[in-house]
């Protein structure tokens, strides 16, 4: 435990001493969603609903931030044309 | 009162007389204390205080932001999110209320947040009652806040603002209760000395002042608050390679409060000329007693009247009334009680299967003491039972009885006084 901090290091509060983007929860997933691109309105929905900020938008194509999706499913119970599937983390391609 | 050793700065006629109760007199309080939030949730016997503060809000007589929440747990939730923004926060609550808010209250401790609250004691259900005892605040003891009891009026005025003090100093950080008795201090009325708004202000500096801290991923020290602009996450996952470290630093803190509530004390005083013993601890007598009675709260007025009687008929008799449950002030327990021969603590509420809280505290206090008095736990008033001047008399007769025979037996440590036994 050499390299933990003692209590008399720490930061006042709760405040931890990492970012939390430090901490990859995508690593907590059983199923992915799948975006089928040529399905995809880009109407935003699974943005807007991603409780996760996971779905990534640079203004040309929806794509998923894997490092942070928990594979929750709701932008894939979200999306009105049904373009996202979910896969189990095994049988996907490899990311 | 005795006669005053300092003059104070603001003198009684320079204060204001004001005939409120309990709640009205923190509802006055909190007006002069310059709170940016207040979110609440009406119980009896705490509505008074919101109901009165609503009342300032809508008058444009402050600046406080009103948040009528839909529940107790809401009303905590929102102090904790306007502390870490950085405001001012409080909140006043009773019985249920306060069961409801418990899960929060653990995290406005554990997250470093000065909020204060108005604990209106009373009982917890069931059955349904509405009047004082103080099974709520057992129900908080070990949630990590400060909690400081009142035995009068005047004293739930001065220490809600002496609350925010103790709860924004550096060293402290941490969350303040402030207990009145339901009904016995709520809603009754006393003419009381308050001060003059300016006053107010000064004593409290102004209005809340963030303290800094270092985090690793900001090169310079920061303001240990919420700001959009430089993000920080308050209270995420520690888990045990963090969890215990952080528990510490709250820990410490705790125990460094007593001196702070002690200093704010002494700085009352020479504001106003009124103090409360040294801030924890305001005995009665205790310089010769040979018993002595141990309580908290508006029965402490009765108990003294009771033990002044006894005094004159030559009883060696005192009362300890403990000002702060948490911190536990151990050291003054110790010192003015290690020479007693019978101690008896006065609890208004119980663990059923254990005993009164107060009277754990003070048992374990004494356990390192030379000579052990005896110790010996009354449970009164459950449910707004009256704690009248003929069961303190009771109390003290029977003491007298244990101090002859010199020891308790083992299955009277815990009686009951005040209930209809037989």
């Amino acid at each position: 435990m050499g390299e933990l901090k003692s209590w008399k290091e720490l930061p006042l509060g709760a405040i931890t001493f990492r970012l939390s983007t430090d901490v990859k929860t995508g690593d907590w997933r059983a199923l992915r969603p799948v975006i089928d691109q040529n399905k995809c309105t880009k109407c935003l929905l699974c943005w807007l609903f991603c409780p996760e900020m996971a779905i990534l938008w640079g203004g040309s194509k929806v794509q998923v931030n894997y490092d942070y999706c928990k594979g929750c499913g709701i932008c894939a119970h979200e999306c009105p044309v049904k373009a996202i599937s979910m896969v189990p983390e095994y049988e996907g391609e490899a990311l | 009162m005795s006669v005053l050793e300092v003059v104070p700065k603001y003198p009684r006629e320079k204060q204001v007389m004001i005939n409120v109760n309990g709640d009205e007199a923190v509802a006055y309080a909190l007006k002069q204390s310059y709170v940016d939030v207040v979110a609440a949730y009406p119980i009896t016997p705490q509505t008074i205080i919101v109901e009165k503060f609503s009342e300032y809000v809508a008058n444009g007589e402050v600046h406080t932001e009103f948040v009528a929440v839909e529940s107790e747990h809401s009303a905590m939730s929102a102090c904790v999110g306007a502390a870490a923004a950085g405001a001012r926060a409080f909140t006043a609550t009773s019985s249920q209320g306060l069961a409801l808010m418990v899960e929060i209250l653990y995290i406005a401790s554990g997250m470093r947040l000065p909020i204060v609250m108005a604990v209106v004691n009373r009982a917890l259900s069931a059955p349904i009652n509405i009047h004082n005892d103080h099974s709520d605040a057992y129900l908080m003891r070990d949630s990590g806040w400060v909690m400081l009891f009142t035995e009068n009026v005047q004293e739930t005025y001065d220490t809600t603002i002496q609350a925010f003090k103790i709860a924004e100093h550096p060293e402290v950080q941490l969350p303040v209760s402030v207990h009145l008795d339901g009904f016995f201090l709520s809603h009754t009325l006393e003419n009381i000395y308050a001060l003059p708004d300016e006053a107010v202000y000064e004593f409290l500096g102004g209005a809340r002042k963030l303290v800094k801290t270092k985090v690793d991923y900001f090169a310079e020290e920061v303001d240990y608050a919420l700001d959009p602009g430089r993000p920080l996450s308050l209270g995420p996952l520690a888990l045990y390679d963090y969890y215990f470290e952080m528990k510490i630093p709250q820990i410490k803190a705790m125990e460094y409060s007593e001196k702070v509530i002690k200093e704010v004390n002494e700085e009352w005083y020479k504001l106003t000329g009124r103090k409360y013993g040294n801030g924890l601890v305001d005995p009665y007598k205790l310089e010769d007693a040979e018993i002595v009675i141990v309580a908290m709260g508006s029965s402490a007025g009765t108990i003294r009247s009771v033990v002044k009687k006894y005094r004159e008929k030559g009883v060696r008799a005192g009362l300890l009334r403990i000002r702060s449950f948490r911190p536990f002030p151990r050291k003054d327990v110790k010192e003015l009680l290690e020479n007693a021969n019978v101690v008896a603590v006065l609890d208004k509420g119980i663990g059923p299967g254990s005993f009164g809280a107060l009277y754990l505290d003070v048992v374990s206090t004494l356990y390192t003491s030379k000579s052990r008095p005896l110790i010996v736990n009354y449970i009164y008033g459950l449910g707004g039972r009256d704690l009248q001047p003929v069961h303190v008399a009771q109390i003290i007769d029977k003491l007298l009885e244990d101090l002859k025979r010199g020891y308790i037996p083992e299955e009277e440590r815990l009686r009951f006084i005040g209930v209809r036994s037989s």
